[in-house]
């Protein structure tokens, strides 16, 4: 065990991406001399050479392009988009060619692409910088879209994308890089929960909160200052949106038959309507309240000093658990 | 007002003054190795050896390439292909590109490359399948070094100039190299992803050949409102050699594209080739050019017929019987009653493959809806039996 940063952990486990798999490959805007913006690529260019780990011309689309090429021909890129509002430009080649590629080609192909974007707000960004545009790739088919919570996961899931033969969407939460905590650099993959699996974060009996990305160490804090109120919050960390771990997730809300999805991202539209729907059709029976949402409102991101009215936060999870106990 | 009237009309005849050589393309900055008469001519830069039987194999190419373009067109008439992109009038360009090609080479098409995926040796058959809805292309690129056709515009340029970064990273480029080769059309060329490929390809040497099919038509809209420069010419702001070949000669296009592609497996990176051709066709079958394009531009280009000029040369030199061409002829008639055939005969996929492929494994949820989708067809099945 090691204690790590969010950020380390992700750049041990690239580390080990690298190690364990001569075709992996670094690509993207400032990631090999720099070592990224946020440093989660320090010292690797160094460590693999400027043909593993590549600092590409400033232009997404090309990055996400060029990565497909590489993967036809055996690579298996890892691309860095520098911030989540940049991934525009790629847009189309990841809805258009990434993710419908192997269908076109009736399974012939494969695309193991992992695209690593810094998502989220509050740090104090301009424009840009702090969005949360994960829905639109899980409303996506052909696309995995998952996100680490913790540093322990960003470890382990970072090795998982990349180790993985489909597209994988790796959402980091950007306001939580310099979150520091143990991570077992020791045992390999093996036993290591799947991409693809929920994780139950906090146990608990009367409200099921689903949150993955910033917003879980945040809904752990909320469950703590819940139970000082008699609530016994049961917190999930969703780590994948596409798919989502339905199972766990019904399996939590049938015990609890209460409902609150937390995330960043704007409410309308988002995961949390899917989570509603999803729970609303198959926990119909056990549901005391309906299923809530804790999001952005329907507006762009606004000014950063707005910011923290913008965003979820402790009190307003609180509130809508405290909601929940009104119907 | 006299003296706007005047300038107005001394920019507007500049337009069409601007627009007339470049519809005509300057002789001097054309590579051409046959003339539209049949003419074997040289040029300094691109000596071609080639034998009888080489031509021979080039011109059955063209027929047999141009019957299927024929056949295919008819087929979606008769309502069998939902829709065909027509490349009548670029057989030249595509054969001679190729051709040009390594067993090893790396073709990224378009979704009218049908000229060059028969030099690759896919079945048509293929083509016809995505063209009536029955796949999406559903070929295995490796099989004939031959990627997936591509439909948004643009969009391969970058896959190939990527695929061309791993053969660097291979270590193929050099003695016994191998190369890439992306097609793309004159409106491609407005699209974000082919200047980007252009940049990509640049800045790390990749042995990749961009070609350009320059038929002068993107739908409606015309070169002029694509490009103010030739297109060949916007290479050089890129770092790399760029040329324009005639593109309805086949002898020329081999020429050009296996010195481009030598260029680059030797490691000598990226040329963009301007085939200058013509789409004398619609852009697809549900495309009408009366609308916007005069018959006579047409009639101009039929005297520049990429197949005929070949027939001519063939005959003048005295290097092919007449008996020749007709074997030719049969042959491609029995490729257009083959294909004709298979296509009539083609069932449409099960109903729940379109479940298949999304991932390499299935997730929960969409094996949830592929049953829930069998649950509900089989609802109809036995409604049927209780009725």
């Amino acid at each position: 065990m090691t204690t790590l940063t969010l950020s380390k952990a992700l750049n041990e486990g690239l580390r080990k991406a690298l190690e364990n798999d001569p075709k992996a490959l670094i690509m993207g805007e400032d990631v090999g001399k720099l070592g990224g913006v946020f440093r989660v690529t320090d010292g690797l260019q160094k460590d693999f050479g400027e043909a593993r780990v590549i600092d590409t011309p400033l232009a997404e689309s090309g990055i996400i392009g060029t990565a497909i090429g590489l993967a036809l021909r055996g690579y298996r890129p890892i691309c860095e988009i520098q911030f989540d509002g940049f991934v525009f430009p790629a847009f189309d080649q990841i809805v258009t060619q990434l993710a419908k590629m192997r269908y076109r080609s009736l399974g012939t192909v494969r695309l193991p692409v992992t695209i690593r974007i810094p998502f989220g707000g509050g740090i104090g960004a301009v424009e840009h910088h702090s969005e949360s545009p994960e829905a639109l790739f899980a409303h996506t088919p052909g696309l995995r879209v998952v996100s680490c919570g913790d540093p322990a996961d960003a470890y382990t899931m970072i090795q998982q994308a990349a180790a993985c033969d489909d597209p994988v969407m790796f959402f980091e939460p950007k306001r939580r890089y310099w979150d520091k905590a143990e991570v077992d650099t020791d045992s390999g993959l093996a036993g290591a929960l799947p991409m693809d699996s929920a994780r139950v974060l906090v146990p608990g009996t009367d409200v099921t909160v689903l949150c993955y990305g910033p917003m879980v160490r945040t809904c752990a804090e909320a469950a703590v200052a819940a139970s000082g109120d008699g609530k016994s919050l049961e917190v999930i960390d969703l780590r994948s949106l596409a798919p989502l771990d339905t199972e766990t997730i019904f399996a939590s809300v049938r015990k609890t038959g209460r409902c609150v999805v937390v995330h960043e991202a704007v409410v309308t539209g988002g995961i949390g309507a899917e989570i509603a729907a999803q729970v609303t059709q198959e926990c119909f029976y056990s549901l005391e309240a309906p299923v809530l949402r804790v999001g952005a409102y329907t507006t762009p991101y606004p000014p950063s000093r707005l910011e923290d009215h913008y965003l979820p936060d402790l009190d307003r999870i609180l509130d809508a658990v405290d909601r929940t106990f009104a119907y | 007002m006299a003296v706007k009237d005047a300038g107005r009309a001394a920019r507007s005849a500049n337009r069409a003054s601007a627009r007339e050589p470049e519809r005509q393309a300057d002789p001097a900055e054309l590579i051409q190795l046959l003339t539209p008469e049949g003419e074997r001519v040289e040029h300094p830069d691109y000596s071609l050896e080639i034998s009888a039987d080489e031509v021979k194999a080039l011109y059955r190419d063209l027929v047999i390439v141009r019957r299927i373009d024929f056949e295919a067109i008819a087929l979606q008439r008769q309502g069998e292909l939902g829709i065909w992109a027509s490349l009548l009038g670029q057989e030249a360009a595509q054969v001679g590109a190729g051709r040009a090609l390594g067993a090893r080479d790396m073709a990224f098409p378009t979704y009218r490359e049908h000229g060059v995926a028969w030099c690759r040796g896919l079945d048509p058959m293929k083509l016809l399948e995505l063209f009536r809805g029955v796949s999406h292309g559903g070929w295995d690129p490796t099989a004939h070094n031959f990627h997936l056709y591509t439909i948004v515009i643009g969009s391969q340029t970058l896959h190939a100039t990527g695929y061309a970064m791993g053969i660097q990273r291979d270590g193929a480029v050099g003695e016994g190299g191998e190369a890439v080769i992306a097609f793309f059309g004159d409106g491609a060329t407005s699209q974000g992803d082919v200047n980007e490929a252009f940049i990509w390809a640049s800045v790390s040497n990749a042995p990749i050949v961009f070609f350009c099919q320059n038929n002068q038509w993107a739908i409606s809209e015309p070169l002029e409102r694509q490009s103010r420069t030739p297109l060949y010419m916007r290479a050089q702001g890129f770092g790399f050699p760029g040329v324009r070949v005639d593109g309805n000669d086949v002898l020329a296009c081999l020429a050009v594209t296996r010195k481009a592609l030598q260029a680059a497996r030797d490691g000598q990176g990226p040329t963009l080739i301007e085939a200058f051709t013509y789409r004398m066709g619609a852009h697809t079958t549900t495309d009408d050019p009366t609308r916007y394009r005069l018959s006579a531009e047409l009639e101009a280009w039929k005297l520049k017929d990429p197949i005929e000029r070949v027939k001519q040369y063939l005959i003048r030199t005295e290097q092919a019987e007449m008996s020749f061409f007709d074997e030719v002829d049969a042959e491609a008639a029995a490729v257009g009653s083959r294909i004709r055939a298979g296509c009539q005969r083609m069932p449409d996929p099960t109903p729940d493959s379109m479940f298949d492929n999304v991932l390499t494994s299935e997730t929960p949820q969409l094996a949830a809806e592929r049953a829930e989708f069998a649950a509900y067809l089989d609802s109809f099945l036995a409604e049927e039996g209780a009725r």
